[in-house]
């Protein structure tokens, strides 16, 4: 052992109560500037858009962060749901068709094709691979895609819309479920096929079951993703019945140009569903989409 | 053995998927390089050859959408690997209240961009907005955040980078959690502060972190429409129309031709750019 060693070693009972001490101030330090610092930034819109809704017509028009002298975010959200003979409810059966669908179709497509795209290798795999990775990067044609669906007749329908979704999300979704498969021993399937089991019913009654974590993932990613579309919903969804959630905030805007707590409160109103899968899901969203970026 | 194995998993299971990605994704990607090169209106169509893209390119009012565009996918790309790196850093350590921040800087990610972007529209707004209000209070007199043509791509930018950073902070924090504690004790040992630790350590070990968020932020900058179109709708002027913008305005104005072009050159942009930043991101990525 040399000497600045030992010196040092000497030295270190009195050097860590010091630096203990001053480590807890500026620990307490920056947590306080870290607490003030999101809430400003990621706090305040937050708060400016609740206080604006609560508020009458003429209190909001002035964009201030006073609270509100009368509550009326119950008449308010009466409004808004009133408004266009309730298109804002239809806007939210619609909403939640299109997601709904777009799971279900997802899950179920998207796991067979990341099944056999993991467990099957051959002169094919870099061809599916590069497949995937064009559907990440690429960004879709629009004009085209309208073509398509209006020759088979799906432009501007429900199943039309929800068919692009799940074209637009495959690729992350088996991406995902082929990264899981890779988890699962292959000897899984061996036994199964040993004892007499066909092919479809490994998939469906033992493999499909076993990726319950990644199907989870996919639910949550996709709600989030399908809810939020606007640009999809923009060009292959139009027209006065099919409007969705975004889709009808994005027409309130023009229509509420005076009535700045309407729309407030219809801001409010289309972010409910995700404050609410993310109060219960919060730790499965961050896994999945750092999940999917890492690889 | 393998080979059975190799058959029992039969190639029919990725029909449905490749036929739902062939008809509403891949088809309409292929025609699109036909249809760029048409006169068209969804029934007939009339070649036209090389026609659409000479007007997207001489076409002052279009041809604003590259090199916004890249402005654009630059700047949110830079500052959210920045601020995502810092926040992800702060993020990582051991605080008691080290949740609740780590929410507040995540769900705006989850939030519809619609719905971010109108209330910012409103923050951002010149004499009553907030964020002006509040500048006059100490003493600064904000500007047109979103009606002065030098700055407003950089207002909307900014709202990208407040939305999109949480996503940016979580990669970052799962690559810095997978640093092996042992590289922090040998820094110890050694003496090092902790500017060391961060660029020493952090900054090298959490590189494909980094990978990932340069990848992610840099084509979805590229590709980005909907913010805009929700804050400005490409204005004023055309001072904050970017491709995808143009390539709907031209879809409304019923130019399909045009618009498909547009959607071709976007293609060929992405393309161009993100793959080889991907091989070359690769490439230089330390195995930890």
């Amino acid at each position: 052992m040399s000497e600045t060693q030992i010196a040092v070693k000497a030295e270190a009972p009195f050097r860590t109560k010091h630096t203990r001490k001053r480590k807890t101030v500026r620990k307490l330090f920056s947590e306080i500037l870290a607490i003030i610092l999101s809430l400003i930034i990621f706090g305040v819109p937050f708060y400016f858009v609740i206080v604006n809704a609560s508020k009458d017509t003429k209190e909001s028009s002035l964009l201030n962060m006073d609270l509100p002298s009368s509550f009326q975010l119950i008449e308010n959200i009466q409004a808004v749901m009133a408004a266009q003979n309730g298109m804002i409810v239809r806007a939210f059966f619609n909403s939640m068709m299109i997601t709904g669908f777009s799971i279900a179709i997802l899950i179920l497509v998207g796991a067979m094709a990341g099944y056999v795209l993991q467990r099957r290798t051959s002169k094919m795999s870099p061809f599916f691979n590069f497949l995937i990775l064009a559907g990440l990067i690429i960004p879709p044609a629009i004009v085209p895609t309208i073509w398509v669906l209006d020759g088979i007749g799906l432009f501007k329908t429900m199943p039309g819309i929800i068919l692009v979704e799940v074209a637009l999300n495959l690729p992350f979704t088996i991406l995902l479920y082929k990264g899981f498969m890779a988890t699962l021993p292959k000897e899984l399937d061996e036994a199964a096929l040993i004892d007499g089991c066909g092919r479809m019913r490994l998939f469906f009654s033992i493999i499909l079951p076993l990726l319950k974590p990644v199907s989870a993932t996919v639910i949550v990613l996709t709600a989030v993703g399908v809810y939020n579309d606007f640009v999809n919903p923009l060009y292959f969804f139009p027209g006065a019945e099919n409007a969705t959630l975004q889709l009808t905030l994005y027409n309130f805007s023009s229509m509420y140009n005076t009535q700045w707590n309407l729309l407030f409160t219809n801001i409010l109103l289309i972010s409910i569903p995700p404050l609410i899968l993310f109060i219960f899901f919060n730790k499965k969203i961050v896994a999945g989409m750092t999940a999917g970026a890492v690889k | 053995m393998t080979n059975l194995t190799n058959r029992s998993y039969t190639y029919y299971f990725l029909l449905p998927a490749g036929i739902i990605y062939f008809v509403f994704f891949l088809l309409p990607t292929i025609m699109s390089f036909f249809f760029s090169m048409t006169w068209w209106t969804l029934t007939d169509w009339k070649f036209i050859g090389l026609e659409n893209f000479i007007t997207f390119l001489t076409e002052p009012s279009l041809n604003i959408g590259f090199k916004n565009t890249i402005i654009y996918a630059v700047v949110t790309c830079l500052l959210k690997v920045i601020l995502g790196l810092f926040l992800g850093v702060f993020l990582s350590q051991k605080l008691k209240t080290i949740g609740f921040v780590r929410s507040m800087v995540f769900f705006p990610t989850l939030l519809s961009t619609v719905a971010v972007g109108m209330a910012f529209a409103m923050m951002m707004h010149p004499t009553q907005g907030l964020i002006n209000t509040a500048l006059k209070i100490v003493g600064i007199a904000g500007p047109d955040w979103l009606g002065d043509i030098s700055i407003a791509l950089l207002s909307v930018a900014l709202v990208d980078v407040w939305k999109g950073v949480g996503m940016a902070t979580v990669i970052f924090i799962a690559g810095i959690m997978s640093i092996p504690e042992d590289y922090y004790e040998a820094l110890a040992i050694d003496g090092g502060n902790s500017f060391h630790k961060f660029w020493n350590i952090i900054v090298p070990l959490s590189r494909p972190a980094m990978n990932s968020v340069i990848i992610l932020a840099f084509i979805g900058g590229l590709r980005s429409f909907d913010l805009v179109w929700a804050m400005t709708k490409g204005g004023p002027g055309f001072s904050t129309d970017l491709i995808a913008s143009i390539i709907y305005k031209q879809y409304q104005g019923g130019f399909y031709g045009l618009s498909t072009a547009g959607n071709v050159i976007l293609f060929i942009v992405v393309s161009a750019l993100a793959f080889p930043l991907y091989a070359f991101l690769n490439r230089k990525e330390v195995d930890l």
